[in-house]
């Protein structure tokens, strides 16, 4: 596969991906279609079979959002993608400030944050300035914000109140502008097809975790954090990032590694993301978004884009990095 | 307004059983808010109170509130013979689940008014229903007071743990109660 691909021209190889990737979605969605139909005499049966249904639409949908990520990321100019991606940014930063309620004192902090902080983090990103924009959020910002909120002068929860906002800076706006900036990366005679990395990424994420969804659906093993996830467990754990890796491998050809780094990557990228995702969850439990016993399952109004994306977020930045480092970009 | 208001199940399960849900208001929009962050199944179901005089002035209102939202009418104004909770109790008998603003009107205050002894009135006639105190955080999180730039957040409803009328307790103690359990909830 690594060599047939890479041999291959970057038209040919879109050619190709587009085939598997939206073939293998329709094909899920018209499997998942057919299973709605099915009914069963017991309604027990049927409404353990309802569940199950709900269950793999929303990690298909989700799956199709990520590749749309992609496709968004691949067809755009690079001022179109910033601004689609800094608008993606903004409504999962919206929506995590809106779980968790901030005081009258926080407002010019926000303020900051929204229309201060991330139009400027991705400038940064399209003006390359890869030093400044490693370090603009987790040190100046973090310095810069907790000043603004005391000088509102409300000493009430400072330490949690500032620690929300900053993990939705860290999640919502560091995160998400390393997608975009993994195309501004210049590797040597990779003829920057560089949309290639970010769909190596998206796809050895959204692998990892579609199958430790899959195989934690078994419910053989003892749930880690029964109170965070309840999905989590080593075995389903360890079964997704093989996968993910083993996917990433197998992708190489597309990438400018060798099998060898692509599969390193691809699990670095799979850690990050499934653990990540893990964190997420507490975050969410934290902000009132419990699993409550007996449903088996967290509960939200509209579950929105933080729940598409936050193993992206994670994955993003640690794969970024650590290419970066890895070949002295 | 984008995506609807995001609701928070901090005391209890979203679950299809006959409950008060009982509110702070402060909006017109406070209706639509409760009603938005009701899952799909639920919404059937649950009927929100509001004011006569208000909402049936004009024929958009009317519509509105009627057409869309199926809500029950009480008139504020005290009448000898009528009870006001009597298409109250019609519809709890019914069967549906209630949206309650025990404040009686809008509040402009960051904590809501003393509650109304409806509440009371409607917990001790129906004790097998679930009182669940919400908190609706809006407007005011937006743009607080002698701020310029507008923040861009959703409205959010939080749903606290069910409660009920004790043994014993008085109107309004219970009344107390139950204001401060809704206030509790702003700050989760």
């Amino acid at each position: 596969m690594y060599q047939a691909l890479k041999n291959l021209s970057a038209t040919q190889q879109i050619g190709v991906m587009f085939i598997i990737v939206f073939g293998l979605l329709i094909v899920a969605s018209l499997g998942l279609f057919l299973l709605s139909m099915r009914e069963h005499e017991d309604p027990l049966m049927q409404q353990s079979h309802d569940t199950r249904l709900a269950d793999l639409s929303s990690l298909l949908r989700t799956s199709w959002m990520m590749i749309f990520v992609f496709w968004v990321a691949w067809l755009a100019g690079d001022a179109t993608r910033l601004v689609l991606f800094a608008l993606g940014s903004f409504f999962a930063l919206r929506e995590f400030l809106t779980l968790s309620p901030t005081r009258q004192g926080d407002h010019r902090s926000l303020v900051l944050a929204f229309f201060g902080v991330l139009p400027f983090q991705y400038v940064l990103v399209g003006t390359e300035l890869f030093n400044l924009f490693t370090v603009f959020i987790p040190v100046y910002v973090f310095l810069a914000l907790p000043v603004a909120s005391a000088l509102a002068n409300d000493p009430t929860r400072f330490l949690e109140r500032n620690a929300k906002l900053q993990w939705g800076i860290m999640v919502c706006i560091y995160g998400m502008s390393h997608v975009p900036a993994l195309m501004l990366l210049d590797f040597p005679r990779y003829d920057k097809k560089n949309a290639f990395l970010v769909l190596f990424l998206v796809l050895v994420v959204q692998t990892c975790m579609v199958t430790q969804h899959l195989v934690a659906r078994q419910r053989k093993h003892r749930l880690v954090a029964p109170q965070i996830s309840q999905t989590f467990t080593w075995h389903s754990w360890s079964c997704g990032m093989a996968a993910g890796s083993l996917l990433g491998a197998l992708l190489a050809g597309i990438t400018p590694f060798v099998p060898g780094q692509a599969f390193a990557l691809g699990f670095v990228a799979c850690a990050a993301g499934s653990l990540g995702h893990l964190v997420m969850k507490a975050l969410k439990r934290d902000r009132g978004i419990p699993i409550w016993k007996g449903e088996g399952k967290s509960t939200t109004g509209a579950g929105g884009m933080l729940d598409r994306i936050d193993s992206l977020c994670f994955a993003a930045p640690v794969f970024f990095h650590s290419v970066r480092w890895h070949f002295g970009l | 307004m984008l995506t609807g208001s995001q609701a928070r199940w901090w005391g209890c399960p979203p679950k299809a059983e006959q409950r008060i849900y009982f509110a702070n208001h402060q909006s017109h929009a406070d209706l639509v808010m409760i009603w938005a962050a009701l899952p799909k199944e639920l919404r059937h179901g649950t009927r929100a109170v509001a004011a006569r005089d208000y909402w049936t002035k004009t024929p958009f209102r009317q519509w509105l509130t009627t057409a869309v939202f199926n809500v029950i009418y009480v008139s504020r104004e005290r009448n000898a013979q009528e009870d006001p909770l009597e298409p109250l109790m019609e519809a709890l008998h019914a069967g549906d689940s209630l949206i309650l603003f025990p404040e009686g009107t809008r509040g402009h205050l960051d904590e809501p008014q003393a509650f109304k002894a409806g509440l009371y009135n409607l917990a001790c006639k129906f004790p097998h229903i679930e009182l669940i105190p919400a908190w609706i955080a809006n407007v005011q999180r937006v743009m607080p007071k002698g701020e310029v730039v507008p923040v861009p957040v959703l409205c959010s409803v939080t749903f606290g743990a069910p409660m009920q009328v004790q043994a014993g307790e008085d109107r309004q103690a219970f009344l107390t109660r139950a204001r401060s359990a809704v206030v509790a909830l702003r700050d989760i």
